[in-house]
């Protein structure tokens, strides 16, 4: 999937201002940068959601505006940061919901197997027989990202899916994502937390006023004189079992 | 509880209800000379048929009608109503609260007082479907933001809606000749007496496929329940889905109130008790709906003709009756576990 010079208005700002990038299977991209710096709106806009308003998004060489929405399902699935339900529905029939675009096609025969993986994968097992209006936050995002992998989509966006997350289901996101990369799908991250973004991203795309100011390896994206300059605060990278922990730098200690 | 003991409990009372109302009246008839009737009418002589024309004229010209409409009536409402919620996304959409029937309704009475009922009932009908559309329409653009339903509006446009067409209404009945009136005041206040067979049809026309539709729909609705950007993102056509269930309630509910007028509720407490008994999984929802809301109706009309000896008793009033605390325990609960409905 390619984003070409995409720009996407609103209200007369330019929310996207010319993004070009590539989204490749076997990789995980991770997309930082500041509030606001248009991170959901690229997202949204390789979706197929958002139409930009010039440039184009294509999957395999086809605008994704050709694309019928169940064809498109089947292609890639987005976690959204939207975890509300308008009716009392069980787990496992929201994850069934997740299988919606094969509803008959030869792929259906797979609904057990993938639901039972998804569920594995979330950890969200124990959830099954519950009504997801009863979860707690946390649970929810967790059955939403089950219900997301359960989609068995070639192209995996997720929209901060840490957010609601304690450290462990944060950690098991990562796997996740990483899990889905070496299965050769391609994943598509927003995060705000930039040593996760070191620690799962082939890639990252780091986004400032809706330019993509860098774009490469963590190292070479998630560097102090980058970061310090986009979020505009004192940013130490250090860097610790090969892995890049990103920290503003604080004064000394007020205690 | 197991959908199949739900289903069989509601086709039980729904037939229970039938033979019941069958048998009830001024008139008393047998249950044999019910079943030999209809057995002569299927073709197939029998000993009890009954050889008294007087009975055999009230089961077929006054009760049989009556009833088909209450069947036809009932599952046209409730599935109206089970399909408003799947689009709002909220369990206390309903036409008659949020003034869907009172739009029909005053589409119908223009249509009285006007005379066009003289060029057929189809007419009529088709009147009751336009305003029902349009306060469908109305209350949907207006109550919907970022792809969820805000209550409060809802339900303010509901008032808003229902003032308008109310005034509407009164309007039509100060301006209208004495006649015409009387038919009016029948529209506010609903009621099945004097059903015909061809209005049946009519009616039977719109509702069966109607709810078929609605049910073929049932997984997309389920869907839609994640919100419509999730919807979206699972190949939903939401923009379509919503318009094709915008016009299924007001053809429901538009055809529905042309006959009987305005019969209020009967699409918020049946599909929320089937919700309850089944879960929210729209397609058996639906089906179950329909037949619940057969049940519902003939057994509010049956009550509705033999409660006052020699009247007989609005419909509506009767509906509204059992649906206005029902609808205030809903608030009430929904305000209690705040988070159980967006």
């Amino acid at each position: 999937m390619i984003a070409d010079a995409v720009v996407v208005q609103r209200g007369g700002r330019r929310v996207l201002d010319g993004v070009t990038l590539e989204v490749r299977p076997g990789e995980v991209l991770a997309l930082v940068g500041p509030n606001g710096a248009g991170k959901s709106t690229l997202l949204a806009v390789l979706s197929g959601e958002l139409r930009p308003d010039s440039g184009s998004v294509t999957l395999d060489g086809r605008p994704l505006a050709d694309f019928a929405p169940r064809e498109l399902a089947r292609r890639r699935a987005m976690l959204t940061q939207d975890n509300a339900l308008s009716f009392p529905f069980r787990v496992r029939e929201v994850l069934e919901m997740g299988r919606s675009p094969w509803i008959r096609t030869p792929q259906q025969e797979d609904d057990g197997r993938v639901l039972a993986e998804a569920a594995a994968r979330a950890d969200v097992e124990h959830l099954l027989d519950r009504r997801f209006t009863e979860l707690s936050g946390g649970e929810r995002a967790r059955v939403s990202l089950a219900r997301v992998l359960a989609q068995d989509a070639g192209i995996v966006l997720l929209d901060e899916p840490t957010a609601a997350l304690d450290l462990r289901h944060q950690e098991e996101v990562l796997t996740v994502a990483r899990h889905l990369a070496s299965a050769g799908r391609a994943v598509v991250v927003v995060l705000h937390d930039l040593s996760l973004a070191g620690a799962v991203a082939d890639r990252v795309g780091l986004l400032d006023g809706g330019r993509l100011v860098a774009l490469g390896s963590p190292r070479e994206v998630l560097t102090a004189s980058a970061l310090s300059a986009v979020y505009d605060v004192d940013v130490e990278v250090l860097e610790r079992d090969g892995t890049l922990l990103v920290v503003p730098v604080r004064g000394p200690s007020r205690a | 509880m197991r959908r199949p003991v739900v289903w069989l409990a509601i086709a039980v009372v729904l037939v229970a209800g039938v033979l019941v109302s069958a048998l009830a009246g001024q008139l008393p008839v047998t249950p044999a000379e019910v079943g030999g009737s209809l057995l002569r009418a299927a073709g197939i002589p029998n000993p009890w048929a009954p050889s008294d024309a007087v009975v055999e004229s009230t089961l077929w010209v006054v009760r049989f009608p009556r009833i088909a409409m209450a069947v036809t009536v009932g599952a046209a409402l409730a599935a109206a109503g089970a399909v408003m919620q799947a689009v709002f996304g909220n369990p206390l959409a309903e036409p008659g609260v949020v003034g869907v029937s009172s739009g029909a309704a005053l589409g119908a009475a223009a249509a009285i007082v006007l005379g066009l009922a003289a060029f057929g009932d189809g007419l009529v009908a088709a009147l009751a479907f336009c305003g029902g559309l349009l306060a469908t329409l109305l209350v949907y653009l207006v109550s919907r933001a970022n792809g969820r339903t805000e209550v409060v509006t809802l339900l303010l446009t509901g008032i808003a809606v229902n003032a308008f067409a109310g005034a509407g209404l009164a309007f039509l009945l100060f301006s209208a000749s004495s006649a015409n009136r009387e038919q009016i005041v029948f529209w506010q206040l609903g009621s099945l007496g004097g059903s015909l067979w061809r209005e049946v049809l009519v009616v039977a026309v719109v509702a069966v496929p109607g709810v078929v539709v609605a049910a073929l729909l049932g997984r997309r609705y389920d869907v839609l329940a994640l919100g419509e950007r999730n919807a979206r993102h699972l190949g939903v056509d939401v923009e379509r889905l919503r318009i094709v269930s915008v016009v299924l309630v007001a053809l429901l509910t538009g055809v529905a109130v042309a006959f009987v007028g305005i019969i209020a509720f009967v699409g918020l407490v049946v599909p929320h008790l089937v919700r309850m008994l089944q879960g929210p999984a729209h397609r058996p929802l639906i089906v179950a709906s329909a037949v619940g809301g057969a049940a519902l109706m003939v057994w509010a009309d049956l009550l509705a003709r033999t409660l006052v000896a020699g009247a007989e008793l609005p419909i509506g009033l009767l509906t509204s009756l059992v649906g206005g605390p029902f609808f205030f325990f809903l608030l009430w609960r929904q305000r209690r576990r705040a988070g159980g409905w967006a």
